[in-house]
């Protein structure tokens, strides 16, 4: 961490958004962080994209756990709704804030050890409930808070700091996400916030659950040469599977001569997203294949990145259990509370 | 783009904008920071050392460095370098014992000044330490120039110019005050092994081809001579309605010394729009503040007498139109202004005149009657004969002429010792590291966001009535504390080393300021408009890495950097560092020791 505040100046050309804000407007405490944190580039990438997509932070609610990963809600919308859960407890408390309150949007920040260990049961009902947010867990492999053992997701191959084995396997967040459900599954890496940006945009927007698995080095205690999610290693063994370009709703989509295919969705707000594949024999929208090609790039030590799975349904927990239209804070007296008659028929009726 | 060679010295030295602008390189944000830890003496002798009077200027120099000032483009103000000086200047302690060596055993070089205004005490003062014999020869009574002479008592006190100039002759300078020069074959007869000529630009314009010039010609008077009486005392009171005419500092000057001797109404006129006048904005304030109008496009267009005495000007409107850049005054045909008037002071210009200078001396002189100089040695066509100041090139201010005499002083060394002139010392030039601990640095990068703090003034009821009653009065400690805080510290530059840099983002992601990039390298104009804000202001550079493993390059825009040390404190490698670049311009002889907290000054 830093000794000083970040100066209140800021450059005098920074460009502002349709609502007059700059990205710096986006911003919150400095980070108490490691100094070169992954984590930190995430915060940043959140930033970035809340800044294009022009969200207005009083809408937001930035919902987290315990760990590395969870302080760093407090890093960035200052001014937007927050809570900073028990440990791995956050799917339940989002699920609660939800059903409350469809109208805001719902940043989820999570970690490996938060989301894959000790939350493991709620992140699996969050996912399978199509709970609409975006969960983004910023994995490390490691846990970074108490001093770097191994995490649920480290790999196999990846020794610790010190040179032991992890004597387990690890778990796949996305194949688990998207085996359980969810509807839009991302991975992505915290060093490159030209895939990260979109993805954040494009999972905000999704209607239902969105995971971005985002591998994000731990320089303290993951980020040694035999790790498997160190920077290098990752920028190694890198594999996109597909590029995202988010189309603003008013302009047309012009196919671009990448290779493999282009395909657009329309998201919930009518804006399109383009997605094209690297190669043409990864589908995203196809789960059929789509698990099996993961598990593939897995064994062969392969990061997968991109959008590894789009279900185009895009139903949330509300559609599901046919909740009220809106949020219940707008919901007037009189039909909250609709008199003794409405009780009395309601009572009958379980006669 | 290619790597940037920050082995240049200069790469660093540009990034520090105001040291870059002084013409004597002053290096302004170490003595600022000397100024916040309450080190005045420290802070007095680096400004001593590069600028020679930092009382002097403190109160008068045209701060050059404040416009370049980068918190001027972060912010509305610069920083208030120039009585920041001053506030070293005010508070120092005892310097005797600082002031460099003077040899007893001479070395056999004598060295003529003519003209004792502030290039050629520099010159003075560079050569006295190497042990030249030095004669400065003056026709006024005092040395000083037009520090004494055009510059009045309520802006600089005699005391503080009596200091700063007595210092330099106290090192054992022969003096010939009183000595009118009219020929230079004369003083060249006696034998000096170099002459230099510091005489200024003592000659003011005039607008004799005005109608009426000749006829009120008893009440009008020369802006310079006008100011110059003054300060001598031959001129105590003036008319009660008194017209200035033109619209530089010396005007400003004029204006207010005029109201002080007792004037009731004076009122400034100029020929072209406000906004192309050529006084300092603050002295245009300054006379604002004490009530004289300023009316612009104001062109002098008769003198009225009346019995023999001037009663009035006539001024035609003007308008300015600007063609092809160039300026042209153009009647508006507006009905003509008169202003009626007892006394008319002059100040529209004033030019350097060499009438004392026979033109059978080998001395070069172009069609309009300047000596031809060599701008880099200060030589003229004859060797051992050299310009300075104001004379070389015309009216410039006093922290040109120390920058002159610095380099002149330079030459006449190497001439004396028979060695190239253009075999010239390089700057000394330093960079450390500021790294004290995890996050610590030895300079404070916690700067105020506060807005520039404004010089308190004396009582205007009193000040307006009293000559030598200074009307600034200086920062005390508490507001110089305030105003040192402002400081951006752009000596502190950001080091960038490209094979510790693991591209994890944290330093462009903690970037106040947004000037860190990552990005494919291109050509300049291309990579200019592709950072995350777009760099315009081509005046700073980039600074750009060599290839980096992912195969982009960093690049950070110099343009608005704070020098806060975010990147360095955010990056895990340690591939930035924050390191203090110190430079300090070579001068004919070593004046103060190179490091001050090498060697601290004693403790007063």
């Amino acid at each position: 961490m830093t000794h000083i505040l970040k100066p209140k100046f800021r450059h005098p050309n920074l460009p502002k958004n349709g609502v007059g804000l700059t990205r710096r407007d986006y911003e919150g405490v400095v980070s108490t962080l490691c100094a070169g944190c992954g984590h930190d580039s995430v915060t940043a990438a959140i930033i970035e994209a809340c800044f294009e997509m022009e969200l207005p932070a009083h809408r937001v609610a930035k919902m987290s756990g315990i760990g590395c990963s969870s302080k760093t809600t407090n890093y960035f919308l200052n001014r937007s709704h927050g809570f900073n859960s028990v440990h791995g407890r956050m799917p339940s408390v989002t699920t609660g804030a939800n059903l409350a309150n469809r109208g805001l949007v719902y940043l989820g920040v999570s970690g490996d050890g938060d989301t894959a260990s000790i939350g493991l049961g709620q992140f699996a009902h969050a996912v399978r409930r199509r709970l609409n947010m975006l969960y983004i867990c910023e994995n490390n492999g490691t846990y970074g808070l108490t001093k770097g053992q191994f995490s649920a997701t480290n790999d196999r191959a990846s020794k610790n700091r010190k040179g032991l084995d992890s004597p387990f396997d690890s778990i796949d967040l996305c194949n688990v996400a998207i085996e359980l459900g969810a509807g839009f599954v991302a991975r992505a890496f915290s060093g490159d916030k030209a895939q990260l940006v979109p993805l954040i945009i494009a999972g905000l927007k999704y209607r239902g659950f969105a995971l971005i698995d985002v591998i994000s080095p731990c320089v303290t205690f993951n980020n040694h040469t035999s790790s498997t999610k160190s920077y290098d290693y990752v920028r190694d063994h890198n594999h996109m599977v597909g590029r995202l370009d988010l189309v603003p709703e008013a302009r047309e989509i012009t196919a671009e001569s990448a290779p493999g295919v282009t395909q657009n969705v329309t998201m919930h707000d009518g804006s399109q997203m383009a997605l094209s594949a690297v190669s043409e024999d990864y589908d995203p929208t196809d789960p059929e294949t789509a698990m099996p090609e993961l598990a593939r790039f897995k064994r062969q030590g392969r990061v997968a990145t991109g959008l590894l799975y789009l279900d185009e349904r895009q139903e949330d927990l509300h559609d599901l259990i046919g909740t009220a239209p809106g949020p219940l804070n707008e919901v007037p007296a009189e039909e909250l509370c609709p008199g003794s008659d409405a009780l009395e028929a309601i009572n009958a009726a379980h006669r | 783009m290619d790597r940037t060679d920050t082995s240049d010295p200069s790469y660093f030295h540009k990034v520090v904008d105001c040291q870059w602008a002084c013409p004597a390189h002053t290096p302004v944000p170490e003595y600022i920071r000397l100024i916040a830890h309450g080190q005045y003496t420290e802070a007095f002798m680096i400004n001593w050392e590069s600028n020679v009077f930092p009382g002097i200027l403190g109160r008068t120099c045209d701060r050059p460095c404040e416009p370049a000032c980068r918190r001027g483009r972060i912010e509305e103000k610069p920083v208030a370098i120039c009585r920041l000086k001053r506030v070293a200047a005010d508070n120092r302690g005892v310097v005797d014992h600082l002031m460099p060596q003077i040899p007893a055993q001479k070395n056999g070089k004598r060295v003529a000044l003519i003209g004792a205004g502030p290039a050629s005490l520099t010159v003075a003062r560079d050569l006295m330490p190497l042990g030249y014999d030095v004669t400065l020869i003056e026709r006024d009574p005092q040395g000083g120039g037009l520090m004494r002479k055009n510059i009045p008592s309520f802006r600089l006190p005699v005391a503080v110019l009596d200091e700063e100039v007595g210092r330099i002759l106290d090192f054992g300078v022969t003096t010939r005050f009183g000595e009118e020069i009219t020929s230079l074959k004369a003083v060249l007869d006696e034998g000096f092994d170099a002459v230099f000529v510091g005489t200024g630009a003592p000659r003011g314009k005039d607008l004799a081809r005005v109608p009426g010039r000749a006829e009120a010609d008893a009440n009008i008077h020369l802006g310079i001579d006008f100011l110059a009486s003054v300060a001598f005392k031959h001129v105590e009171r003036i008319g009660k309605r008194v017209v200035v005419i033109g619209g530089g500092n010396t005007a400003m000057d004029c204006c207010r010394t005029a109201l002080r001797l007792g004037a009731d109404s004076v009122t400034v006129t100029v020929r072209s729009p406000r906004a192309d006048m050529k006084a300092s904005d603050w002295e245009i304030e300054d006379a604002e503040r004490e009530g004289i109008p300023i009316l612009d496009n104001h062109s002098p267009k008769e003198f009225v007498t009346e019995n023999g005495r001037l009663k009035a000007v006539v001024f035609e409107k003007m308008r300015a139109e600007y063609v092809d850049g160039r300026r042209k005054l153009i009647p508006t045909g507006a009905p003509d202004v008169v202003i009626e008037c007892d006394d008319v002071l002059m100040a529209v210009g004033q030019e350097n005149s060499f009438p004392w200078i026979e033109r059978d001396l080998g001395i070069a002189f172009n069609e309009w009657e300047e000596p031809a100089v060599d701008k880099e040695t200060f030589m003229s066509t004859r060797p051992g004969v050299f310009f300075g100041g104001d004379a070389a090139w015309g009216p410039e201010n006093i922290i040109w002429a120390v920058a002159h005499g610095h380099q002149a002083a330079i030459s006449i060394d190497l001439h004396c010792q028979d060695r190239d002139l253009q075999d010239r010392p390089p700057p000394e030039t330093n960079l450390v590291s500021q790294k004290m601990g995890i996050h610590e640095w030895s300079y404070d990068n916690d700067i105020s966001d506060e807005a520039r703090n404004l010089v308190p003034h004396a009582d205007p009821a009193l000040a307006l009535r009293d000559l030598s009653m200074e009307v600034e009065l200086g920062f005390d400690v508490q507001q110089a504390l305030d105003e040192a805080m402002r400081c951006l510290n752009c000596d502190i530059q950001t080091v960038f080393t490209d094979d510790k840099c693991i591209e994890c983002d944290a330093c462009m992601d903690i970037c106040p300021v947004d000037c860190i990039n990552f990005t494919q390298n291109a050509e300049e104009p291309e990579l200019r408009d592709g950072l995350r804000v777009p760099a315009l202001n081509h005046a700073q550079d980039l600074y750009v890495s060599g290839d980096l493993p992912t195969g982009r390059v960093m690049v950070k825009d110099e343009d608005v950097c704070l020098h806060c040390g975010l990147c360095a404190e955010r990056c895990p490698t340690g591939a930035w560092d924050m390191q203090k670049f110190l430079l300090k311009e070579a001068k004919a002889a070593p004046i103060v020791p190179a490091d001050p907290q090498e060697q601290p000054y004693a403790a007063e």
